[in-house]
């Protein structure tokens, strides 16, 4: 018999038809109609008018007809709830059947049909199935009780199901036991708070019995539950991981996958010590590698969370890397994301195998592949410094092919090569050069012209370079003619003398030609500092660039650590937590990995400094990314947006000499022509001129080395307490000193002498540094203010708070005595910046526990304003990121007894449509005010520097979003120091 | 959990679809239809995320199969069931195709029934779906068949049903490895792997008990130290130990007792099923050697010369022997001299297949070709895809052996020596390349 013929009526007069059919009375014909009906249904047909026609059929014995009829009345039912309600009588009748498949068939179709009286009609049954004598029926009824749930959660509340779903763990059938553990799991997503799942040591060991016995898919509902636990000390996740290992060797992937996951839970809790844990480490390493020779699909979901796990814990896997070679065949989606776990696993032993296999892809066919390929050979370079020299050599061969996007993505990868290894291998230069024509994409030109700005004392013909590409300027995309104004620029510094006419083209082309406000505004600082001061120019634009860092789009940690509680789901093959791709509250409880039980920690003691601090100097690195160039004033923030009309901007102004003196310094007395004025502000209107002070005002706040906030005085000593003498002050911190500002007032009759001061013991030991010094007497109603250098060298002891000080001062007259809170963030020294590695260490290393969470309430900064504010006060942003539209900040900073406090601060961007921005842009001139600020604006001689304004007015609460609220988590292994550091934090950004 | 299923042919028409979940639109059906299947290009990815839905696909032949969902539901866990998905299907209709899928759409939603709960994956061993899952209605059955059948789909050896009974015991085991190699032109072995997999066909009375043996290294390293007497070492010595990096078993498979005693015990299904799986990367026996030698003779001309070894006993025979010559796209014409076999161009193939049908342990054998190339203003070079090969050899490469399956029914009187048992061994090619 074949079936394919009900797929071909598609004739008109169908559906009369078939009503005639459903209604005979021989079965054959009716059962023929039924199947035409649901053929016509799966092809999306509409054959819902059939509702009462096919109904009627369900009254049958013949159970594949029956099936039929149950799953048309799923698809139409609750279009035609009314009639629906027709169907419940035999639902009712076949949950009494005494065939148990015929009564589990029942229930569960029963619990698909989302009409609201037969749902009412369910209940009876369905908690009667739930005890059913049968296992089948109970398993079914399990499930069935998820389903209602999902219709009517209340319903399922007040009917008591739950309870009776629990109890159901206990089945004596592993199947039951593994479908009521499904349903659970499910209906506890949706209430995240109640504790429907109760596991407990008990509970769990029944789900481990369960887990020996059941199917492989209800091992995998059991395993996922499991990861759910949290185990109460390192011994009971120790126990449940020596029973979870056996599933490692499972033919199904999903359940090797899910035990994984439970392992790389329940390990956290582990210490590193125990035997168990290295034994545990040796045991994943082969399953994990066993499911590369799966099915490619499954491949592709076991490398994504091996992605993950290289990352967490990459000594699992360091020996493995030759099971991620590539082979020939493999799916695209497996090729690159083996590619992108060799170059994790890459390291000094693997080098030269791992370089030989990218040369050997750099030559296939998808273009893709190939360019991953090349750029990861890039990365190895940057990553293994040993292997530099031969990375670079096989770019040069790959270079050679002229392959065309091959060589645009090799001069994009040397360009950072050149960034991390500075003066080593510039010979290449030359052979760069001759693929200058080929280029075509902008990633590649931009870098090209990069190296050729950034070696043009070393390139002869630098300036004719540069000129072939100024020719067709305008049509370049941003990013190059951002990178060709400063390439020119860096030409002009170096070789004044031949291209003044270039630099002049360019800087008309980018202020007046150009509708890019980034552009723009490039154009006129360097205008602005080239015609100003030619020798801070050379400062600003050749200054030493940061090193790149080596390792790239690594997840950030907060992140990674989440994505590790979802192994072998969804999110594991995104890489985003479910929150950024699951509609609604199902299933978006942010998970998180286990603290590390106390135990295993007592040893650390909060007065020892963390082990291997970075070493006093360490060269800043920043994250490599993808387009920054590393530039200082390289500040591509965001897609270009075009500005207000240039005709806006023209405010009528005087000629001034903008390009005066300063220049004939540097290029020895030839004329410089000034360019056209109209674009060139000079004479500010008053909104504007006030608008640009604020300005000023803000970044002098944050520009000034010395830096820290410091608090207005408060009085510390009343006159009424110590005889007359009321002593006011305030803590500050310049250039690494610490200092007490004290004003000393006499409001007694009698001259005030012989003034001493002295400090009980303190947390941090500080002490003055010098005697106070009070030069004359302090005659009545006189006051003096004397700033105290202070210590930290003195005697220690923990006070409540921690930063109490009592203080004792004394006079001719009598000793007082007085206590103050000083701000923790004087003791926030110089070099608290962490190397980006060791902080990374370091967060991971520091219990989860040890964590502190904030909210600074209220706080109108953007992320690169905050950065700025805290870096002021010695609080160093390590690292930014964009995470699902939030700005995270990585923060470290060092107090003066050594102890690190690593800090990440979230910030949620205020909505830019409802603010009134004069441009999308603005954060990039708070930044380039500044970076430039501190030492430099006030080198231009303050007022007689203006920045360039386009008529529009920008006072300081334009130029930040409206900001709600920022978050802010503290890690540091003396936890009773975040709150003072939280304080600190709110103090200096609130500010 | 999963959301829904569909079938779809190559035109992306659909043959079945099964909705689980509310969240799940018709619209879904043809999302999907329209971002993957009518995509113009290559397949990126099998999980595809479209308007917050998230589809998974597999693909037989030129038929679709792909789950949807809105959740964050177990993604190997979606792909192992559309697997399984597969296998049940074959094993009812044997061959997926569209053709198949018309013809058997009633007995496919009747399984989907079955198989999938509200998007949970229920026993879908095919032993017990095809005791209750027939096609023939009910009628024939009592009440002691059906308690039957629940126990054995929910129980806890659902893969076998109980009163099973053969006049003649018999089993047979094959040991099916596939052998898997990259060598770079000089011959150096870049990854070399066996993947393996013990196939297991037994027709045994009642629930018979299982033990399986083979030399795998820690279990005899083990035995060695444990009885010394004379006898078993000198038996042990003859025989090689093999390295296992890692195994995975069947469900009947008692995995915490391997855990613990590294011994395999279960209770099998009836008929055929895949015992256990393994990978081995020491002391692999490659069964042959390629020798490539391409020259490049101007623009316009490549001379090519293979030389392939036969590296095991003389006794021994391997069959199908294929190896696979890329040649570059321009090729035009190609003259081919071999001393054994058929050797072809097939220009639709850009590849030289040269075909062998027996060949002998420890012999060479050699093939030359002059390849034409049309002249190109291509400046991408030729990649130079490796050479492949394929063959067929009646040893295991890895050097495993099984050393014993022993049987035990206690309850019916048959014992392990009544027990018929057939071992075979078959090695056959993997991804078996070498490059040029």
């Amino acid at each position: 018999m074949t079936d394919s013929k009900y797929f071909t009526t598609t004739k008109k007069g169908e559906i009369f038809e078939l009503k005639a059919e459903l209604n005979s009375d021989k079965k054959e014909k009716k059962k023929e109609a039924v199947k035409k009906v649901i053929a016509s249904m799966t092809v999306g047909k509409d054959v819902s008018a059939l509702f009462p026609d096919v109904v009627n059929c369900m009254q049958t014995d013949n159970l594949e007809l029956k099936k039929l009829v149950y799953l048309y009345l799923m698809n139409y039912a609750k279009s035609q709830p009314d009639m629906a309600i027709m169907a419940v009588n035999t639902f009712v009748k076949d949950c009494e059947d005494p065939n148990p498949l015929i009564r589990a068939l029942a229930v569960r179709t029963m619990g698909c049909i989302r009409v609201d009286k037969i749902t009412e009609y369910l209940c009876e049954p369905l908690r009667k199935c739930l005890k059913d004598e049968d296992p089948y029926v109970r398993k079914t009824a399990a499930v069935c009780v998820a389903k209602l749930h999902d219709i009517n959660a209340q319903l399922v509340e007040d009917q008591g199901f739950l309870d009776t779903l629990k109890d159901l763990i206990s089945d004596s059938n592993p199947m039951v036991v593994a479908n009521a553990v499904a349903a659970l799991s499910e209906i506890a997503e949706s209430h995240p708070s109640s504790n429907l799942l109760d596991l407990n040591p008990q509970s769990i060991n029944k789900l481990l019995t369960a887990l020996n016995e059941c199917t492989e898919w209800g091992q995998i509902f059991i395993l996922d539950c499991l990861a759910n636990y949290m185990p109460k000390d390192d011994r009971e996740a120790q126990s449940i991981c020596e029973r979870v290992t056996p599933r490692l060797s499972h033919a199904n992937s999903a359940v090797v996958l899910s035990a994984v996951k439970v392992l790389m839970k329940f390990m956290e809790m582990l210490s590193k010590d125990l035997d168990y844990y290295g034994t545990l480490l040796k045991k994943l390493a082969p399953p994990l590698v066993t499911l590369l020779s799966a099915e490619p699909e499954l491949q592709y979901v076991a490398l994504r969370n091996i992605n993950l796990i290289v990352q967490k814990r990459p000594e699992i896997l360091k020996h493995e890397m030759k099971v991620f070679f590539v082979k020939y065949n493999d799916p695209i989606y497996v090729k690159l994301e083996k590619l992108d776990i060799m170059i994790r696993l890459a390291s000094q032993a693997n080098i030269a195998q791992v370089l030989a296999e990218l040369k050997e892809y750099a030559t296939e066919v998808d273009v893709d592949f190939v360019r991953k390929a090349v750029r990861a050979i890039g990365r190895c370079a940057i990553k293994v410094e040993q292997s530099a020299e031969r990375c670079v050599s096989t770019l040069l061969d790959l270079i050679q092919t002229k392959v065309n996007y091959v060589v645009q993505e090799a001069i994009v990868v040397i360009k950072d090569i050149f960034r991390k290894y500075p003066n080593k291998y510039e010979s290449v230069i030359a052979t760069l050069c001759e693929n200058l024509d080929s280029l075509d994409e902008p990633e590649a030109r931009a870098a090209m012209i990069w190296i050729v700005g950034e070696y043009a004392e070393r390139i002869d013909n630098a300036d004719e370079l540069l000129e072939s590409f100024l020719e067709g300027f305008h049509d370049e995309s941003t990013q190059v003619q951002l990178q060709l104004l400063t390439a020119i620029v860096k030409l002009f510094l170096k070789k004044p003398t031949e291209t003044q006419e270039l630099v002049q083209q360019v800087l008309s082309l980018a202020t007046q030609d150009s509708d890019n406000p980034d552009l723009r505004d490039r154009g006129y600082i360097y205008w602005r500092l080239l015609s100003t001061d030619p020798v801070a120019a050379k400062e600003v634009v050749l200054a030493e660039k940061p090193l790149i860092s080596e390792e790239t789009d690594l997840i950030e940690p907060t992140l990674l650590d989440e994505l590790i509680c979802y192994i072998g789901t969804l999110a594991s093959v995104y890489h985003k937590p479910p929150s950024a791709f699951v509609e609604g509250g199902r299933g978006v409880v942010h998970k998180s990995l286990p603290p590390r039980t106390a135990s295993s920690e007592s040893a650390e003691s909060p007065e020892t400094a963390p082990t291997g601090a970075p070493p006093g100097e360490q060269p800043d690195v920043i994250p490599a990314q993808g387009d920054l160039l590393g530039d200082l004033l390289n500040l591509d923030l965001g897609p270009p947006v075009s500005g207000p009309p240039l005709a806006t901007s023209s405010v009528q102004m005087g000629a001034v000499d903008l390009l005066g003196g300063g220049l004939d310094s540097l290029i020895g007395g030839t004329n410089f022509v000034a360019p056209p004025t109209a674009a060139v502000p000079a004479n500010l209107g008053a909104p504007i001129g006030s608008g640009l002070s604020d300005l000023f005002d803000l970044t002098s706040g944050v520009g000034t080395l010395s830096g820290s906030y410091v608090a207005p005085k408060a009085v510390w000593l009343p006159a009424m307490k110590a005889k007359g003498l009321e002593i006011s002050g305030t803590f500050t911190r310049q250039v690494g000193s610490i200092s007490m500002d004290l004003q000393l007032t006499n409001k007694a009759l009698q001259v005030m002498t012989d003034f001493a001061i002295q400090f009980n013991r303190n947390s941090f030991g500080l002490a003055p540094a010098a005697p106070l010094q009070v030069h004359a007497p302090l005659s009545p109603n006189q006051t003096v203010e004397i700033s105290l250098p202070l210590s930290t060298v003195g005697s220690v002891m923990k006070m409540e708070p921690l930063n109490n000080l009592q203080v004792a001062v004394k006079n001719n007259i009598d000793v007082f005595y007085f206590s103050t809170l000083y701000p923790l963030h004087i003791l926030f020294v110089e070099d608290g910046k962490m190397d980006r590695q060791m902080f990374l260490a370091t967060w991971k290393d520091i219990p989860n526990e040890n964590e502190a969470q904030f909210q600074i309430r209220d706080c109108p900064l953007n992320a690169e304003a905050a950065s700025s504010k805290l870096q002021s006060s010695n609080i160093f942003t390590v690292a930014k990121r964009n995470v699902e539209g939030q700005d995270m900040l990585y923060q470290s900073l060092k107090l003066t007894n050594g102890i690190w406090v690593l800090a990440e601060l979230r910030i949620q961007p205020g909505n830019p449509s409802c603010t009134a921005w004069p441009s999308r842009h603005c954060p990039s001139w708070v930044l380039l005010a500044v970076l430039v600020g501190g030492g430099l604006w006030r080198g231009f001689g303050g007022g007689n520097f203006r920045l360039p304004v386009f008529g529009c007015c920008m006072s300081p609460s334009l130029l930040v979003p409206v900001v709600q609220d920022l978050e802010l988590s503290l890690k540091c292994r003396a936890p009773e120091v975040s709150q003072h550091v939280y304080q600190a934090y709110e103090t200096i950004l609130k500010n | 959990m999963i959301g829904g299923l569909f079938i779809y042919n190559h035109k992306g028409e659909v043959l079945i679809s099964r909705v689980y979940r509310d969240d799940i639109g018709r619209n879904a059906v043809d999302a999907f239809r329209v971002n993957v299947i009518h995509a113009r290009q290559q397949v990126r990815s099998p999980v595809t995320n479209i308007a917050r839905t998230s589809f998974f696909h597999v693909k037989r032949s030129n038929i679709w199969l792909a789950a949807v969902t809105k959740q964050n539901v177990n993604a190997a866990m979606v792909f192992e069931f559309l697997y399984k998905m597969c296998d049940v299907m074959a094993a009812y209709f044997g061959k997926i195709s569209e053709e198949n899928i018309k013809n058997n759409f009633v007995l496919i939603y009747e399984l989907l029934d079955e198989i999938l709960d509200f998007g949970y994956p229920q026993n879908s061993e095919t032993g017990a779906l095809k005791t209750f899952i027939t096609q023939q209605g009910i009628k024939s059955q009592t009440k002691e068949e059906q308690s039957q059948i629940t126990s054995q789909v929910t129980g806890q050896i659902g893969w076998r049903r109980e009163g099973i009974k053969y006049r003649r015991n018999e089993l047979f085991l094959d040991v099916l490895e596939s052998v898997n190699l990259l060598m770079s032109p000089q011959g150096q072995v870049l990854s070399a792997h066996v993947s393996g997999r013990v196939v297991m066909k037994s027709y045994l009375s009642g629930m018979p008990e299982c033990k399986f043996g083979m030399n795998d290294k820690i279990v005899i390293e083990k035995q060695g130290k444990g009885t010394a007497d004379e006898t078993s070492k000198r038996c042990l010595s003859g025989k090689q130990s093999i390295a296992i990096d890692d195994c995975t078993f069947h469900q009947c498979v008692r995995l915490s007792k391997f855990d613990s005693e590294r011994s395999i015990s279960f209770i099998p299904p009836d008929g055929e099923f895949e015992l256990m799986r393994y990978r081995t990367t020491k002391d692999i026996i490659l069964p042959f050697r390629v020798i490539p030698l391409v020259r490049e003779v101007g623009r316009t001309k490549l001379e090519v010369k293979v030389v392939i070894k036969s590296n095991f006993k003389p006794s021994l025979l391997a069959q199908k022997i294929e190896v696979r010559i890329p040649t570059p796209l321009n090729t035009s014409g190609v003259q081919v001299i071999c001393m054994k076999g058929k050797a072809k161009y097939k220009a639709s193939e850009n590849a030289i297949v040269w075909k062998i049908k027996r060949m002998a342990g420890m012999k060479e054998s050699q093939i030359s070709a002059e390849i034409e190339l049309l002249p190109t203003n291509d400046k991408k070079k030729w990649a130079r895809p490796p050479i492949s090969m394929n063959f067929e050899v009646p040893f295991a490469p890895s050097g495993l052996k099984v050393r014993y399956l022993k049987v035990f029914e206690p309850k019916l009187n048959y014992s392990d020596h009544d027990v018929i048992k057939w071992v075979r061994y078959i090695g056959r090619s993997g991804i078996y390349e070498t490059r040029c």
